[in-house]
Parts: C-alpha cells; sequence; structure tokens
C-alpha cells in the first residue's frame, strides 16, 4: 500500500465528514425556513443575512447548556448511547459515490471513499446499528417515557427495515450488482431506476421516512404521550448528537435513495466535466430533503398501531409482490 | 377500518395545500420590533394619566380609581392644591399615583371610575421589567407630556379661576 493513497482516502473521508456536519447544520435551517414558507411565516432571519448564521447560534447555546446525568441512570452507556447512534449515521457515507474520476495533479482520483463491491449490503447492516443507539439511550436513562420511545422506535426501524431492504432489492436486480458505482453505471445506460422501479421507489421513500423517525412516522418522539421519546434526559451536547444522527440520517438516506432510483451524481455534461457530480448529488439530495420536510409540514402522525399494521400488512407484502413482477418481467425480457 | 382510497388522496390532496400556500401565499409575519402594527382604538394598554390643554392635570387625587381597581393595584395620596402651586383644578390633586403593572389585569375599571376622565388605559403593550421593583409605575412615568399650549406643573394661576374640579364631559366617538 502506498501512503499517498493512503493520504488520499483520509482526505476524502474528512472532506466528506466536514460536509456531513456542515450538512447537518444548514439541513436544520433549510428545514426551518421550508417549514416557515409552508406555514406563510418567514422563519430565522436574524442571525446573519436571511439567517445564515441561526445553526451557529444555535451550536453556541447548545454548547454552553448544562449536562445533565440523571441520578439513577446507567452512566456508561447513557454517556456511549450517544455516540453509537452518530457513528453509523456518519459512516454510511462512505459507499455512496458522488462523482466519476477526476485527475488531480496528474493523479486519477475517484471521488467515492469506498468502492466496494457489497455496497447495498453495507448500507443495510450499518443502517441497522444506529437503533441500538436509540433503544440503549432510552432505557439507561431509567426513564419510562425514554423506554418506551427506545422501545417504540425499536419495534418501528425493525418493521419498516424489512420493507426498506426489499425497496433495494429492486435496483440490485435490474443493475445485477451490489455495488453502487456500478448501480449508476447501468442508470446511465438505461435510465433513472425510478422510471422501471417507481413502486419501490415510493416504498424507499416511505420506509426512509420511518427509519430515520421523520413525521409522520416520528412514533419514538411523540411528545403528547412520550414528552421527548428515548433523548427526554438528554441536554447539552449529548442531545446534540441526537439531534445531528437525525439529520446526517435523513441526508444520508437522501443520497441512497438519490444513488439507487435518481441516477446519482449523473446529469448533463457529466462526461466532460466530472466535477459537475457532486453538485448534481447535492441537487438530486436537496430536492428530496425538501420532500421529507414538505411530508413533515403535512401530515400528522401516525397511530402506533396503524404505523405497524401498515408496515406489516402493507408495505411488507407490496415490495413482496415488487420483488416478483420484476423478477418475472426480467425473465421474459432476458436480463 | 379506514377507507385507503380516501386516504391516499387526501394525503395528497394534503400536500398540494401546503405547497399552494408555500409557493402562492406571501408571509403574514410582521418584523416585529422594527415594525408595530397599530393597535385598535379602544385597545386597553398600559395607563396615561391625561392633561388639559393649558397643562393642569386631570387628576384630582379622589382614589376613586383605587377603590374600583379589583386587582388592587393602584396607590393614590392626594394633597392640596394652591393657587400659586397649582397642579390639577380643584381643592386637591395626587401627590403620589403609583400602578403596579404586575398586580394590574387592564380590565379598564379605574377609566371607568374616574369622575374627570385623567387615567386613561393607552396604547404602550411593550411592558417589561428585571425586577418587581420596576414594575411600580409612579405619576411622573404615567403623566403625559405638557401640551404645546400649557405648561409645566405646578403653575402659578390667578386665584379663584380653577374651582370646579370635574370638567364638561362629552359622549365617546370612536
Amino acid at each position: 500500500m502506498d501512503y499517498i493513497l493512503l493520504l488520499e482516502w483520509v482526505i476524502k473521508a474528512v472532506i466528506l465528514l466536514i460536509a456531513l456536519v456542515i450538512g447537518f447544520a444548514y439541513l436544520t435551517l433549510y428545514e426551518r425556513k421550508v417549514l416557515a414558507r409552508i406555514q406563510v411565516r418567514i422563519g430565522p432571519n436574524r442571525a446573519g443575512p436571511y439567517g445564515l448564521l441561526q445553526p451557529l447560534a444555535d451550536a453556541v447555546k447548545l454548547i454552553f447548556k448544562e449536562e445533565l446525568i440523571p441520578a439513577k441512570a446507567d452512566r456508561v452507556i447513557f454517556l456511549l448511547a450517544p455516540v453509537i447512534t452518530v457513528l453509523p449515521a456518519l459512516t454510511i457515507m462512505a459507499v455512496v459515490p458522488w462523482g466519476d474520476q477526476v485527475t488531480i495533479l496528474g493523479r486519477t482520483i475517484s471521488l467515492s471513499i469506498a468502492n466496494i463491491n457489497v455496497g447495498v449490503l453495507y448500507i443495510m447492516a450499518i443502517a441497522s446499528i444506529s437503533v441500538y443507539g436509540i433503544v440503549l439511550a432510552g432505557w439507561s436513562s431509567n426513564n419510562k417515557y425514554a423506554t418506551m420511545g427506545g422501545i417504540r422506535s425499536t419495534a418501528q426501524m425493525i418493521s419498516y427495515e424489512l420493507a426498506l431492504s426489499l425497496a433495494f432489492v429492486g435496483p440490485i436486480m435490474i443493475a445485477g450488482t451490489m455495488n453502487l458505482q456500478e448501480i449508476i453505471l447501468v442508470q446511465r445506460r438505461i435510465g433513472w431506476f425510478v422510471i422501471w422501479q417507481p413502486v419501490g421507489a415510493l416504498i424507499f421513500m416511505i420506509a426512509t421516512l420511518a427509519e430515520v423517525n421523520r413525521a409522520p412516522f416520528d412514533m419514538p418522539e411523540a411528545e403528547q404521550e412520550l414528552t421527548a421519546g428515548y433523548h427526554t434526559e438528554y441536554s447539552g451536547m449529548k442531545f446534540a448528537l441526537f439531534f445531528m444522527a437525525e439529520y446526517i440520517k435523513m441526508i444520508a438516506v437522501s443520497a441512497i435513495a438519490a444513488t439507487l432510483f435518481f441516477g446519482g451524481y449523473l446529469g448533463p455534461f457529466i462526461d466532460r466535466l466530472p466535477w459537475l457530480g457532486p453538485l448534481y448529488l447535492l441537487i438530486k439530495v436537496a430536492i428530496l430533503l425538501f420532500f421529507m420536510i414538505w411530508v413533515r409540514a403535512t401530515l400528522p402522525r401516525f397511530r402506533y398501531d396503524r404505523l405497524m399494521a401498515f408496515g406489516w400488512k402493507v408495505m411488507f407484502p407490496l415490495s413482496l409482490l415488487n420483488i416478483m413482477a420484476t423478477a418475472i418481467v426480467l425473465i421474459l425480457v432476458g436480463g | 377500518m379506514f377507507d385507503e382510497r380516501r386516504s391516499i388522496t387526501g394525503i395528497v390532496r394534503g400536500l398540494w395545500i401546503t405547497f399552494r400556500s408555500m409557493v402562492l401565499e406571501k408571509p403574514v409575519t410582521i418584523q416585529y420590533p422594527e415594525i408595530k402594527r397599530p393597535v385598535r382604538t379602544r385597545f386597553k394598554g398600559r395607563h396615561v394619566l391625561k392633561r388639559y390643554e393649558n397643562g393642569l392635570e386631570k387628576c384630582i387625587g379622589c382614589s376613586l380609581c383605587a377603590a374600583a381597581c379589583p386587582a388592587d393595584a393602584i396607590f393614590v395620596e392626594s394633597a392640596e392644591n394652591a393657587d400659586d402651586e397649582r397642579y390639577s383644578p380643584g381643592e386637591r390633586y395626587a401627590s403620589v399615583y403609583e400602578i403596579n403593572m404586575l398586580r394590574c389585569i387592564y380590565c379598564g375599571y379605574c377609566e371607568d371610575a374616574c369622575p374627570t376622565e385623567a387615567i386613561v388605559l393607552g396604547d404602550n403593550y411593550e411592558l417589561s421589567f428585571t425586577n418587581r421593583r420596576q414594575a411600580i409605575y409612579t405619576k411622573e412615568m404615567l403623566l403625559e407630556t405638557v401640551p404645546q399650549a400649557g405648561k409645566p406643573t405646578p403653575q402659578k394661576v390667578e386665584p379663584g379661576k380653577y374651582l370646579r374640579a370635574v370638567p364638561e364631559m362629552q359622549n365617546p366617538t370612536d
């Protein structure tokens, strides 16, 4: 292994982490602005021009908040839980390619951190880990609301993970590979998979809403029943970590949805200008994030039994049917 | 069981409504400290102690407002007027007039009780304090500024001119 390659990876990883953290900060502002406009308000506009310094002000506020640990909490797990939640959210983006190859200083660099051949499997595996952080946070707080929020969240995420994983299968079957880079290359040839897999894309969008605990599936945080759910007892930067995990997961699932169904970094003139790749991906992610915020602004929270019934009785059979239909069509057409 | 078909069209219609309000409607937000909406004509804000055209105070220190106040927020102490040191028409004036704004419920009974229309609930609603002492508004804070034609109190006036304490009053016009 040559050291320059190692350096290249480190630099790419640092850039991605910084991009995700900044993306998190500005996603909060983006969400507040869009919500405000939907509710016919203006939204934050005091900190800096157009409120652009608002995330900074929020961060400063959270840093100076008191860090509380409940007296009978399980201290080690209580401190570990936010970290367990954030790490998968940060690492999941490693396999998502943000561009083809570019040449810097005579060196060809591919614009992705890990171009592994089981990329989709990696995503599914890592995405499931963050549920541990949530349930451990709920349990270690020694608070009934937090515990119930954590348990609900686990049940919900496991239920919707089935539909989510099955929604991944459609693009995998059409592309014949689990490598995300190759899935994008197939989409360059035959068009975005949202055309070939509209039901799969819809299932994916709905299941990701449940997977990242966003409205209308934000059951773990149902404040009327559970105050704040699993992070009731968290304050200061530990709370900020949960917040960060939720928003970075939003970015990550949007990027994955863009990659699997909306052509990833593909766009006009991408052949001649590979630097446009990250920009196209950013635009697609922003549009998908807008969709998530829009849904949050529109729909009220599901009742918990209906949420589970919907997951098991509608989403799961529908995604199985989708896979069967895809398989039959693939055999008839000949792959 | 709920009707799936209707719930799906309901979701789509809901999404359309929120999207339409985002694109078509102008924000109703008013940038408050810079832009202030005018209050209604009979708005009950912070009290003002009125003066006559010539600058004399309308308040005669009768304490009827304090008696009418259901929250016991008003404290009045009166003193004798003299012609070379006159504050208000008639025999007496309010030497101390304090309203505790933390107690006041802005019901306007003081306004109704006042025989000279001296105390009026005004337009100011920006009352904020950092301690309880600041919540007590004194006479100097409540009195309106001297009108252009008038002079500040106490005034030196010719004897026997201001014997009538209660003015001629009319029905409200607004």
